[in-house]
């Protein structure tokens, strides 16, 4: 079985690994160490805004001495807040959730779910970690330069970023480049590893739909991000040449005109560049999960997904226009009523196949013997946390109520619903679904439901109060959560200029919540790393009785994956076959203590004489 | 060693649905990725340049025949990329080898070129003053009326004794008073200069003097009082050139990488060629392409930068 007729040395085989597999579980391991990285930042900012200037307790020194002036006194001043706002934005998503979902889960099951050996460049592939690690070590290095790091916000608006004098602005854009060109090698090697190495008979009909929201993803990135490579190239240049790209004419800082720079930019060049990246970012953020989601679905309500062709479809039109759609996010600029007509359009017709994809799923459910494992329950509640965050956006997207609601908390609500209950649970399931594969031993069950039902009842204790919070008026961008502007009008309580007391006691709920979120990860990071030494050994290659062609190889699978020439014989979710489950011995429940009925047939399966019955019974 | 299953299919051999091996999808959809980014910067350009005031984006600061010079090296150099693949596909590895040498020769020459240019525009310097010029300012503007409606706000030229990169602020610090321009005959942007140049040589013709001397009387010392910025032909000194040495520069980074290329299969990787020449081929093509988007990419580069 073993593919290796000598050992490999412990730094070619976990640090300099060819081997997808390894190179997923880097991605996974080191984008989950900046996700919570991300959230511990948060913790901060969130208790600063709860107690706006009191020292923090226990890390205020240690604050104070990593990050010197802009942290005196163990407080976060409004300066530190806007750096830990700013990497807060960009480590959660370039260097936390892209990583994960697609580094991660892409590089450990695409190349397994199309049956291939390994990916199609493997030391491309391990450039890219690399590069990825790199430049998040860059962007972490900046907060330790002096000034501290990037404080302009994840997006990086010049002319704001182009005359802040610290370097922790130069460090940023380095580090994105970084970033950038590690996902374009990744993004080649997905693409080229789908299209050239899908096993023989693994029609694109016959995909499993994670592949194909893998791949969606993969021209995401490839497409939009050399964009705001260029920006973060002219913003370089900038910043480093003291040329204007950016820099409009006639510009006045702090009371005096700027002298020595030629003007003649445009600072609505930047945002143009930035989210025609942002945007479809956006949806590389939520493909992948979706597709996790229905890999889970699948298999826990033993039923072929329903209507996976106009899902593949649907993503197929989320990918062309998540691409006309990016100027939603510049409606407060002033560029014109026409564009943001155009753009509200497209925007409007985009949740089309978002809505058809959510519908799938939920009529999946319909019907299905389901069985509520651990990455069910959390793929589940992917469903309604991912409405809410679509819903709420509804109104983002047309002009009128954008412009009221933008700067408010309200977007702020919107957007986490999305990534956080939405994109991350659906991480957590399929950290729970495929962790079985991946190391041979099942994640403790108790453990999973204490981080499950803690961090579902947390994260809607933190978003849901900062849409009341942005209705009522809340800016999203005030270090002291809104407390000056609570007090500017306090004869009139609850007229427009002061926030109420219910509004700004809602920020201590939100941070005592986020504490809460956090110290429910702990039971996550405890059954993780025990589990792959103690956990319950699985006794099966396929414990979840899948379809897919992952669950066919060896456990965990060896380097070149697959034992013996993989053939597929039929279509991604060949559950809930009658004439199986009539010839095994029928169980009343689906508990997985059981033994279930085989009512499936895995991809690999060659057809026999019971197929014809099967195809009988599905037609009568 | 590894197990049989893991020796990935189609890296070398055609797979039949595709058409395609590996290497050269990769390659195709790394190009896809370089024209979204050299199209993101074209678009700064055009964006830039819309929304650029009357008579700001500068004209006919760039050399044209040095341009069009250096198109024509680097469509030789895709030529002899092209040939040295047919070459490989033919067996001929040493015609190959020849191909390359000129190939990469090219190359350099086209870097050489470009690097001589920038040199040039580093060492020129626009002042822009508080006041426009009167007519008293220069022998070439000597009996000019100098037109109120289209006045005189800056010069180009040749400074003597100051590096690249000065700022009015660095020349006060280092103590200078005022500079000393000798203004570019191919760089007098603005219609004024122009004219009283040709009046300066028709009347020094008539006096019996060359051109020449005229041009050595073109110089011309500004009170740096009077300045309000000056800076040398580069990032700094106006949008278009930021866009010039962006593009151009990137361009020029990707030509490098080019070379590292071609230079590495050339000579340590050209063992391949013993042990599997159809893979070493197919090296070559891929690199090919790239090459020939590089030589794609200057051929856009050129017209919107020199000629337009």
């Amino acid at each position: 079985m073993s593919s290796q007729t000598h050992e490999l040395g412990f730094a070619r085989k976990y640090i300099f690994s060819l081997d997808h597999k390894v190179i997923g579980i880097q991605y996974g391991v080191t984008s989950l160490a900046f996700v919570f990285l991300g959230l511990m930042l948060m913790l901060l900012m969130r208790w600063q805004i709860a107690n706006p200037g009191e020292a923090v307790p226990l890390v205020g020194g240690l604050m104070e001495s990593v990050m010197g002036d802009p942290a005196s006194e163990g407080k976060i001043s409004a300066d530190l807040y806007n750096m830990f706002g700013a990497m807060h934005g960009t480590i959660m998503i370039f260097l936390g959730v892209v990583p994960l979902v697609f580094g991660a889960f892409g590089n450990y099951l695409v190349p397994l779910q199309v049956g291939a050996p390994d990916m199609a460049f493997p030391k491309l592939n391990m450039f890219s970690y690399h590069l990825y690690l790199w430049g998040g070590l860059v962007m972490l290095a900046s907060f330790l330069v002096p000034g501290g790091p990037a404080q302009a916000g994840w997006t990086s608006y010049p002319p704001l970023t182009t005359i802040i004098p610290t370097d922790g602005q130069t460090y940023w854009i380095i580090a994105m480049v970084i970033i950038i060109t590690s996902s374009l090698l990744g993004s080649i090697n997905i693409i080229t590893t789908v299209i050239q190495l899908r096993a023989p008979g693994l029609t694109w009909g016959r995909l499993p739909f994670f592949v194909w929201t893998e791949f969606v993803t993969a021209f995401l990135l490839l497409l939009s991000f050399p964009p705001l490579e260029s920006g973060a190239i002219l913003q370089l240049v900038d910043r480093m040449f003291g040329a204007s790209f950016f820099m409009p004419h006639d510009l006045v800082v702090s009371g005096a005109p700027l002298t020595d720079i030629s003007g003649g930019g445009s600072p609505l060049l930047w945002q143009h560049l930035f989210w025609f990246l942002g945007h479809p970012e956006v949806y590389v953020l939520v493909l992948a999960p979706m597709g996790i989601v229905t890999e889970v679905i699948a298999n826990n309500t033993r039923k072929p997904i329903w209507g996976y062709r106009a899902m593949v479809g649907s993503v197929l039109a989320i990918g062309f226009l998540s691409m006309v759609v990016w100027a939603h996010h510049m409606f407060m600029t002033g560029m014109g009523s026409n564009i943001s007509m155009f753009f509200q359009t497209t925007t409007t017709i985009i949740s089309i196949p978002s809505v058809i994809i959510m519908t799938c799923l939920l009529l999946s459910l319909w019907g299905g013997s389901i069985r509520f494992t651990l990455p069910m329950l959390f793929a589940i509640t992917f469903l309604p946390m991912f409405g809410i965050g679509g819903l709420t956006g509804i109104p983002m997207a047309f002009n009128s109520t954008d412009t009221v609601l933008h700067d408010s908390y309200y977007i702020i609500g919107h957007f986490h619903y999305l990534v956080a209950p939405g994109t991350l649970f659906a991480v957590f399931a399929g950290i729970y679904y495929w962790f079985p594969k991946a190391t041979g031993r099942h994640m403790n069950k108790a453990l999973g439901h204490v981080h499950y039902w803690g961090s579902l009842v947390c994260m809607n204790l933190i978003f849901f109060p900062m849409l009341a919070q942005g209705l009522a008026g809340m800016g999203r961008r005030m270090s002291d959560g809104g407390y000056n502007y609570s007090l500017a009008n306090p004869s009139n309580e609850g007229v427009v200029g002061a926030l109420s007391a219910t509004i700004m006691g809602l920020n201590v709920v939100i941070a005592w919540s986020v504490l809460a979120l956090a110290l429910f990860q702990l039971p996550f990071i405890f059954n993780f790393f025990y589990s792959i030494f103690a956990g319950q050994k699985v006794e099966s290659d396929n414990p979840w009785l899948a379809t897919t062609l992952e669950w066919q190889t060896p456990t965990p699978p060896p380097h070149g994956n697959f034992v013996g020439e993989v053939v597929v014989h039929r279509g991604a979710y060949d559950y809930s076959l009658a004439y199986k489950a009539q010839r095994s011995s029928p169980t009343p429940e689906w508990d997985d203590e059981v033994d279930e009925p085989l009512d499936f047939e895995p991809q690999n399966q060659p057809p026999s004489d019971a197929d014809a019955i099967g195809t009988a019974v599905a037609g009568s | 060693m590894s197990h049989a299953n893991s020796a990935i299919p189609y890296t070398t051999e055609i797979r039949e649905d595709t058409g395609l091996y590996n290497g050269k999808l990769g390659m195709w959809l790394f190009l896809a990725s370089e024209v979204m980014l050299f199209g993101a910067l074209f678009s700064a350009y055009v964006f830039l340049r819309l929304g650029a005031r009357e008579g700001e984006w500068p004209h006919g600061l760039l050399n044209i025949p040095i341009g069009t010079f250096n198109t024509l090296v680097l469509i030789t150099s895709s030529l002899t990329v092209a040939l040295s693949w047919t070459s490989l596909k033919l067996g001929d590895f040493q015609r190959y080898r020849r191909l390359q040498y000129v190939t990469l020769g090219c190359a350099v020459a086209f870097l050489a070129i470009k690097s001589f240019e920038y040199n040039d525009k580093f060492n020129h310097y626009e002042v822009w003053l508080n006041e426009p010029f009167a007519s008293q300012d220069h022998p070439l503007l000597a009996g000019q009326a100098v037109d109120a409606d289209a006045p005189i706000p800056s010069i180009i030229g040749h400074i003597e004794g100051i590096g690249p990169f000065q700022t009015v602020e660095t020349l006060k610090e280092a103590g200078a008073t005022a500079v000393t321009i000798h203004p570019d005959k191919y760089h007098y942007r603005l219609s004024a200069w122009q004219q009283a140049e040709r009046n300066l040589k028709e009347a020094s013709t008539r006096a019996g003097a060359t051109s020449a001397d005229a041009e050595d009387h073109a110089e011309l010392s500004i009170d740096l009082s009077r300045v309000a910025r000056l800076s040398p032909l580069a990032p700094r000194h106006s949008t278009y050139f930021a866009s010039y040495f962006t593009l151009t520069g990137l361009h020029a980074l990707h030509v490098i990488g080019g070379i590292l290329a071609f230079a590495y299969l050339l000579w340590p990787g050209a063992r391949m060629w013993r042990e599997d020449p159809e893979r070493y081929t197919n090296r070559i093509e891929v690199t090919g392409l790239f090459w020939h988007f590089i030589d794609l990419l200057w051929i856009f580069l050129f017209p919107i930068l020199y000629l337009l």
